[in-house]
C-alpha cells in the first residue's frame, strides 16, 4: 500500500484533519495543532512508514495572518527513501507543542525557533534562547525586527569592558522597491492607462 | 545536611553504583539527618563535589567558537552543554534582504571549509522554483567541484583531528593537498574560499584550459598522500587508543538525534543522498558508500578516509566523461550576458542591468534544495513570494544536530575524550551559528 494511504487512513480512523500541500519532494500537509503528537508518533513507528528522522524543524513569519507563525516538521524515512512535511500555525502569544519526547532532535531546534521568532514550545525540556547573546531581546527572525537590530557593541577603552550601545546608523538601510510598473503588477494605474482599452 | 548528602551519595556509589537521584538514597538520608551529624575526612569531600568546567570560545580543539559547560564528576563527564551561537551572523535573515543572486555569497560563508556544496544546495532549491535546465557541462563540473570540495573538507577534519589528538604531521601532509584544491578554486573562481562558483542555472564560468588536466594529475598523486596518512594514524596503537569505542552512536541514537553524513554511516546505517536521490550526474557515477560498524569516533574516521577514496574516483570519471557545451541555463532573463556580447547588443545590456539591480523574480512556492554536503545533509528551504528575494530562507545545516548529540555522547567519557568527540562530529561554527 502506498504510504500516503496509510497516512490518510489513519487520519480518517481518527479524526485528523489533514489538508494536503503541494511542494515538491516532499508529501506535505497542514494540520491542526493538538494532532501533531499522534501523527508523528504514528508515522515514526508505523512499521511500513517509519519516518524516524526529524531532518528539520522551523518556523516562518506571516505578520498579515490570523495565525501568525507556521512551523513546520520535516521528517524522513529510510527504509521508504520519502520525506514528508507537517506544517501547524501558532498565534503569536500562544505555545506550540513539543516533539522532543518523539524525536530527541527537537529540543535545539525548537530552542532556535524561540530563540529567532519568540514562539513557546510547551513541554519543551530546555526552552533557553540559543544563537543570539546572553541577554538578547527580542525575536530576530521576526518580519517586523529590523535588519540592523536594535543594539551594537564596542570596546570601551575606559571601561576596559565591551559595551552595549543603541544601534547608529551612518546612513539609513535602504530597501529599494524594485517592482516594475511595467510588468506583472495588478492594480496599478498609469496616467493614460484608461485610453488603452477604449 | 550538606555533609550527610554528600556521605549518602558517597556511600551509596561506593556500594552499588546506583544513580544518584535514586529513592534508595533519599531515605539513607533521612535516617542520617536525625543522627548527629559525622564528619567526613577532607579529601573524600572534595572527590564528590561537581566541577563545571568552562571549555572555549578559545579552545584551539573546540574548532572555532563554542563554548562548552562541561560538569565533571572529577575527571568524567556528568553532562556538557554547548553553549552555540558566538558566530551567528544572522544569514537567514539577511538573506531575505538580498536579491536571489546576492544570496549565493552567504552560502560560502556558513560552513567556510567546503563551501561549493552550500551553493549547491542553494542553487537546487532557485533552480526548482523557477524549474530552470542545467546544461550537462554545468552537472558534471558541479560534481567534479562537490567531490574536491568533499576531500577538501575531510583533509581539514583528518588533518585537525590529528592535531587535536597529538600529531602534527598529518596536518602538514593534507594542508598541503588541501592548498592545491583551493587553488583549483581560485582558478575557477578567482578566489580561494569563498567562491560563488555555484549559481542557480549553472556555475559561473568555463572551467579555464588546462585546469582538468591539472585536477586530474592532483588526483594521480593525492591517492598516495592519503595512503602515505593513513599509515601514520590507521593502525597507529595511540590513534586507536584515543578514537576506538569513544563516543559511540547507536542505529537508533543517530535517528533519534536527526544525524546525517559520516555521522549516520559511521553507525552502520547505508544512507547517502547522492545514492539514494541522486542529483546532477550521480547516477552516472560508480562509486561505494562507506559505513561504519560500531558507531564510534574510529570507524567515523574511517568512513571518512573510505569517502575522500571514492570522491578520487568519482573525480576522475568526471575528468574522463566532461561533455561539451553551455556551463549555464541560456535563459536570458536569469544569466547575465557575455561580456562580449554586450557589446553588440542592446538587450543584452538591458538584461545586464536588470539582472544586477532588479535581479530575477522566481515564481512564488516553496522547495527544499538538498545535498549529500561533506558534513551530512545539508539543505536549504526557501518561501518565495514571486518578488525578486526570498520571503523566507531555511538552512538546514548538518553540524547543529550533530553538536546536538555531543551531550549525550560524551557522558561518562573523560575529558580527553570530549576532544576526540567534538573533531570527529566535524563541527564548523560558520553552519552551526548561520
Amino acid at each position: 500500500m502506498d504510504f500516503l494511504h496509510i497516512i490518510d487512513k489513519f487520519a480518517n480512523d481518527n479524526n485528523l484533519h489533514l489538508t494536503p500541500i503541494s511542494i515538491k519532494e516532499f508529501a506535505a500537509y497542514k494540520i491542526s495543532q493538538n494532532d501533531l503528537l499522534a501523527i508523528l508518533k504514528f508515522t515514526k513507528e508505523h512499521k511500513d512508514l517509519r519516518f524516524t528522522i526529524l531532518t528539520d524543524l522551523f518556523a516562518a513569519d506571516f505578520p498579515e495572518r490570523q495565525e501568525r507563525f507556521e512551523v513546520v516538521y520535516s521528517l524522513l524515512s529510510l527504509k521508504l527513501n520519502k520525506r514528508l512535511l507537517f506544517k501547524i500555525d501558532v498565534e503569536e502569544n500562544q505555545t506550540a507543542p513539543s516533539v522532543t519526547t518523539i524525536f530527541s532532535a527537537a529540543c535545539w531546534y525548537e530552542r532556535e525557533a524561540f530563540d529567532m521568532y519568540g514562539i513557546e514550545f510547551e513541554g519543551c525540556p530546555d526552552m533557553r534562547r540559543i544563537l543570539t547573546d546572553y541577554g538578547f531581546v527580542g525575536h530576530p527572525l521576526r518580519k517586523d525586527f529590523p535588519l540592523t537590530g536594535h543594539v551594537q557593541v564596542r570596546y570601551d577603552e575606559k571601561l576596559e569592558k565591551v559595551i552595549y550601545e543603541p544601534v547608529l546608523l551612518e546612513q539609513e538601510f535602504r530597501n529599494f522597491d524594485f517592482s516594475s510598473p511595467w510588468q506583472g503588477k495588478e492594480g496599478l494605474k498609469l496616467p493614460g492607462d484608461e485610453k488603452a482599452t477604449k | 545536611m550538606i555533609k550527610n548528602k554528600k556521605e549518602t551519595n558517597l556511600s551509596s556509589k561506593l556500594a552499588t553504583k546506583e544513580p544518584r537521584l535514586g529513592t534508595h538514597a533519599d531515605t539513607r538520608k533521612d535516617q542520617n539527618t536525625k543522627k548527629a551529624p559525622t564528619s567526613i575526612p577532607l579529601e573524600l569531600e572534595f572527590q564528590k563535589k561537581t566541577t563545571t568546567i568552562n571549555f572555549g570560545p578559545q579552545h584551539p580543539a573546540a574548532h572555532g567558537v563554542l563554548r562548552l559547560i562541561l560538569e565533571m564528576d572529577g575527571e568524567v563527564i556528568n553532562k556538557s552543554d554547548p553553549h552555540i551561537g558566538l558566530l551567528h551572523r544572522g544569514t537567514e535573515k539577511l538573506i531575505e534582504h538580498k536579491t536571489y543572486a546576492q544570496a549565493v555569497p552567504y552560502f560560502d560563508r556558513l560552513d567556510y571549509v567546503s563551501p561549493m556544496c552550500q551553493e549547491h544546495a542553494y542553487a537546487l532549491a532557485v533552480e526548482q522554483l523557477v524549474g530552470c535546465e542545467v546544461p550537462i557541462r554545468a552537472q558534471y563540473i558541479r560534481v567534479l567541484f562537490s567531490e574536491l570540495t568533499r576531500i577538501l573538507n575531510h583533509t581539514m577534519n583528518i588533518g585537525t583531528q590529528a592535531v587535536d589528538l597529538g600529531a602534527t604531521t598529518p596536518l602538514l601532509w593534507l594542508f598541503e593537498e588541501r592548498e592545491k584544491i583551493m587553488e583549483f578554486y581560485e582558478r575557477v573562481s578567482g578566489s580561494r574560499m569563498h567562491s560563488n562558483y555555484f549559481r542557480p542555472g549553472g556555475v559561473a564560468s568555463d572551467l579555464p584550459d588546462g585546469l582538468l588536466e591539472d585536477i586530474a594529475t592532483f588526483n594521480g598523486q593525492f591517492l598516495s598522500i592519503l595512503a602515505d596518512t593513513e599509515t601514520l594514524l590507521t593502525n597507529n596503537r595511540i590513534w586507536k587508543q584515543r578514537l576506538v569505542g569513544i563516543g559511540v552512536v547507536s542505529q537508533k541514537q543517530a535517528m533519534d538525534w536527526g544525524f546525517s553524513g559520516p555521522m549516520l554511516r559511521g553507525s552502520g546505517i547505508e544512507w547517502d543522498l547522492r545514492k539514494s536521490n541522486p542529483y546532477e550526474v550521480y547516477d552516472k557515477m560508480d562509486f561505494d558508500v562507506p559505513i561504519g560498524r560500531n558507531g564510534d569516533c574510529y570507524d567515523r574516521y574511517l568512513v571518512r578516509v573510505e569517502e575522500m577514496y571514492q570522491s578520487v574516483k568519482i573525480i576522475d570519471q568526471c575528468i574522463k566523461a566532461m561533455p561539451k557545451g553551455e556551463v549555464h541555463s541560456i535563459d536570458a532573463k536569469m544569466i547575465p550576458p557575455k561580456r562580449s556580447h554586450m557589446k553588440e547588443s542592446m538587450e543584452a545590456m538591458i538584461h545586464h542591468f536588470k539582472l544586477y539591480t532588479e535581479g530575477y523574480n522566481v515564481p512564488a512556492g516553496e522547495a527544499y534544495g538538498v545535498v549529500e554536503a561533506p558534513k551530512g545533509e545539508f539543505g536549504v528551504y526557501l518561501y518565495s513570494d514571486g518578488t525578486n528575494k526570498p520571503y523566507r530562507c531555511r538552512i538546514k545545516a548538518p553540524g547543529f544536530a550533530h553538536l546536538q548529540g555531543l551531550d549525550f555522547m560524551t557522558r561518562g567519557h573523560l575529558m580527553a575524550d570530549v576532544v576526540s568527540v567534538i573533531s570527529s562530529l566535524d563541527v564548523v561554527f560558520g553552519e552551526i551559528d548561520r
